[in-house]
């Protein structure tokens, strides 16, 4: 579970995030929807202390994060970020055995974790485990992103806009996987994202960002429903005329 | 040929031990140093600028810049290999360097923060991301600078340290065409060979197998290993300055190896030629340092680097003991006597028989046009004329006190490289040259030399000094101490060398068979 109270981050004279709280309960998926600007990636880099807060607190199962080791607390968290970052002169195995080496796991548990993981991404060891990142396309990286950020079984994770650089089939297919991994393993998941439609059809909580401030925490039923503002009601509306839209579409072309 | 190709090994054995010994620090400063400013960009623009002005300062002037610095410090010899190395480590920082901070920073920041938010810590991110990415940037600047430093160690052979420059300058200054072609061509091949080993262990660590990164890496291995410890030994060692071996001063055991030294003029190279032959002749073993400049000379001198050499009393008048001109030459020589001893443990053995003073030189048809014979004659016509001196002369205090006598004032005056200078006023490119009086070309291109009635120029007295350890060796000064050299015979020497290409070697054999023999009694000297 993490619970952030009344978290603030200034730059300069303006504010990253402004006095946001908000819960992510266990087992849960929230999305954070915004436009860039709006402090969504300032929020998540905040719970592993790539950004440290100026105000207000964050607890990851009831423990103040500012209280821990950045580093340890770090290797327990899954992250995964827009442009992958995989670390070019390493083999894709070497790539997710990376965090559990880190943490010095018995060898034979990571080469067996390493195959689990890569075979839960959909990218069998035996044809994968020995190539370089150059030789995968764009959307077998992130799978092993999303494979080198779960290595160490983490009970949580991060993702900061990782669909964003993909084209919509490779998108929509990891949309379901990770919806599958997310259940599956029992994470505890919060997704950055600017895209309207991958929040609603993925996660189960909403959380809208609006210049560092969070404008709206509700499921996507509610969020449809009950816009909280001006700024919501406006995505919303948006996201339904873009609806619409294709099914209109659909009907000419039949 | 054959005889330069077998003097060719130790060179070259001293020359890549100097560009190895001064790429391993200038790598082991920059690298972490490059890693300590990464994060602080700047600062790391800051030690790069620093490191670019130094890359600024000519190399020739580096090398003979720490000389002085290292004989004020006294920490380690002012003297051959030190102030090389030190020089050349400074000339290697700035490629190593900033290749270093270039490759760190030039991360894709996508693999760092990746890096971070997985959880490593900053030595972590530093050794498994960014030093594993910047390497093959980091490679590319040690490759540069191993060719420049390769070229740059040629410039060692003025501070005394061997190189395959020695050839070069002294090729160059002998007029040994020969001579110089081996020393440049060595030289580029080693440069070349480097960078290619070089080049290919790069290629293997880009291609991702370490195991293929290891055969360049042998080959460099036993190749520096081949040419630093294998082919010196199997070589002629003749000629070659051996790693200085430091002898505690004020030793009292009979001394059996002398380090002999000479400048870059031609004279120089045929006395050591002289005194090797007499030395070797007398059963004592011999090093030779050539091609040093004249300062570092007597800095060596003075610290026991060098053992022997041929000074010239104005110069250590006027630039040692910065005294001004004037005195009669027999005060000159029992002051500056007194003074080496007192001052340095130096002892002369007195004058070689000849001078070798600057003197100013006309062409005959000059001289006859307008009735030229001394230095007041000159004044009259001098601001129609055009005067060309060596690197040293017009910086001189022999210039000022010439102008000051004669009222001399000429319409140019130009710099010269001194083996450029006779064919320089033989051509008519100048009227007037400041001239060495035991030059063999002063004959050679029917130059007059204008006499000095006020006694201006300081005289030049030939002596041979030796240096603190080998000072009171009664053997050394009965062996060197009988050589007499008139200057109609150094003048024809050096102009056997210069007009005749004769060898240094041979020109030295020619006045040997000319001045007496050893005194035998220097025999008994010998240690039993």
């Amino acid at each position: 579970m993490i619970e952030l109270v009344d978290v603030s981050k200034r730059y300069g004279a303006g504010w990253a995030v402004r006095h946001v709280s908000l819960t992510v309960g266990r087992g849960e998926l929230v999305a954070v929807l915004g436009e860039s600007g709006s402090g969504k990636t300032t929020l998540v880099k905040m719970v592993n202390r790539l950004i440290d807060p100026d105000e207000g607190e964050i607890r990851i199962d009831g423990r103040d994060v500012r209280t821990q080791d950045a580093v340890a607390l770090r290797r327990t968290i899954g992250y995964v970020i827009q442009q992958v970052g995989l670390l070019p002169h390493l083999t894709v195995g070497d790539n997710v055995a990376m965090v559990p080496r880190l943490l010095q796991w018995p060898r034979d548990d990571t080469q067996r974790r390493v195959g689990e993981l890569l075979e839960l991404v959909g990218l069998p060891v035996s044809t994968y485990g020995d190539r370089y990142p150059d030789q995968l396309s764009g959307g077998q990286r992130q799978r092993v992103g999303v494979a080198r950020a779960l290595a160490a079984r983490p009970r949580l994770l991060l993702l900061d806009e990782p669909f964003g650089a993909l084209d919509p089939i490779t998108r929509v297919q990891l949309h379901g996987e990770l919806r599958r991994i997310h259940r599956e393993l029992a994470l505890t998941t919060v997704m950055v994202t600017h895209d309207m439609v991958e929040a609603l059809t993925l996660a189960d909580r909403i959380a809208v960002m609006f210049r560092g401030e969070l404008r709206q925490l509700a499921s996507p039923h509610e969020l449809m429903t009950a816009p909280a503002d001006e700024y919501v009601a406006k995505l919303v509306e948006m996201a339904r005329r873009q609806g619409e839209q294709l099914r209109d579409a659909a009907g000419a072309g039949s | 040929m054959t005889e330069l190709l077998r003097g060719l090994p130790p060179l070259l054995a001293s020359h890549l031990e100097l560009v190895l010994v001064a790429l391993a620090v200038a790598a082991a400063i920059s690298l972490p140093l490059a890693i300590a400013v990464t994060r602080r960009p700047r600062v790391a623009f800051a030690v790069v600028g620093v490191a670019g002005v130094i890359q600024t300062v000519p190399g020739l002037a580096l090398l003979a810049l720490m000389v002085p610095v290292l004989a004020k410090t006294g920490w380690l010899s002012p003297f051959g290999f030190p102030p090389a190395v030190i020089a050349l480590t400074l000339y290697a920082i700035l490629p190593i360097l900033r290749n270093a901070v270039t490759g760190l920073r030039g991360v894709d920041p996508a693999a760092l923060e990746a890096a971070r938010g997985m959880g490593m810590s900053p030595w972590q991110v530093m050794r498994l991301v960014q030093l594993p990415l910047a390497a093959p940037v980091i490679a590319a600047g040690i490759r540069t600078a191993t060719v420049w430093t390769v070229g740059a160690a040629t410039l060692a052979t003025p501070v005394g340290q061997a190189c395959l420059g020695n050839y070069i300058f002294t090729g160059l200054q002998i007029r040994n065409f020969e001579m110089l072609l081996v020393g440049v061509a060595a030289a580029a091949i080693l440069a070349m060979t480097l960078d290619a080993l070089l080049a290919a262990t790069e290629r293997a660590l880009a291609g991702r197998s370490r195991r293929r990164a290891l055969i360049p890496t042998a080959i460099f291995v036993v190749l520096v290993g081949f040419i630093i410890a294998v082919l010196p030994a199997l070589a002629d060692q003749r000629g070659a300055l051996g790693p200085s071996s430091a002898v505690a001063a004020g030793a009292r055991a009979p001394v059996t190896r002398v380090r002999i030294a000479g400048k870059t003029f031609t004279e120089q190279y045929i006395l050591i030629e002289v005194l090797r032959a007499r030395l070797e002749s007398a059963g004592i073993a011999v090093d030779v340092a050539q091609s040093l400049g004249s300062t570092v000379i007597f800095d060596a001198l003075v610290h026991g680097d060098v053992d022997a050499y041929v000074e010239y009393s104005g110069t250590l008048w006027s630039n040692a003991m910065k005294r001004a001109s004037g005195p009669p030459r027999w005060r000159v020589l029992a002051e500056l006597e007194g003074w080496l001893a007192q001052a340095h443990q130096i002892r002369s053995l007195g004058p070689l028989g000849f001078e070798n003073t600057y003197a100013l030189a006309v062409r005959r048809d000059t001289a006859e046009r307008h009735g030229l014979r001394t230095l007041v004659d000159l004044s009259r016509i001098a601001p129609q004329l055009s005067l060309g001196g060596d690197y040293e002369f017009f910086g001189r205090a022999e210039w000022t006190a010439v102008q000051r006598a004669y009222g001399l004032r000429f319409a140019h005056t130009t710099t010269f490289d001194p083996t450029l200078l006779y064919e320089a006023v033989a051509r008519g490119e100048v009227d007037a040259i400041s001239a060495f009086s035991s030059d063999g070309r002063i004959a050679a291109n029917q130059l007059v030399v204008l006499d000095d009635p006020s006694g201006a120029l300081p005289p030049y007295d030939a002596m041979i000094l030796l240096g603190p350890r080998v000072a009171a060796d009664p053997r050394v000064a009965c062996v060197l101490g009988g050589l007499r050299i008139p200057v109609e015979q150094m003048r024809e020497a050096n102009a056997m060398v210069d007009r005749d290409k004769a060898s240094p070697a041979a020109a030295a054999a020619w006045l040997l068979a000319r001045s007496g023999p050893i005194d035998e009694s220097c025999s008994r000297l010998a240690p039993q």
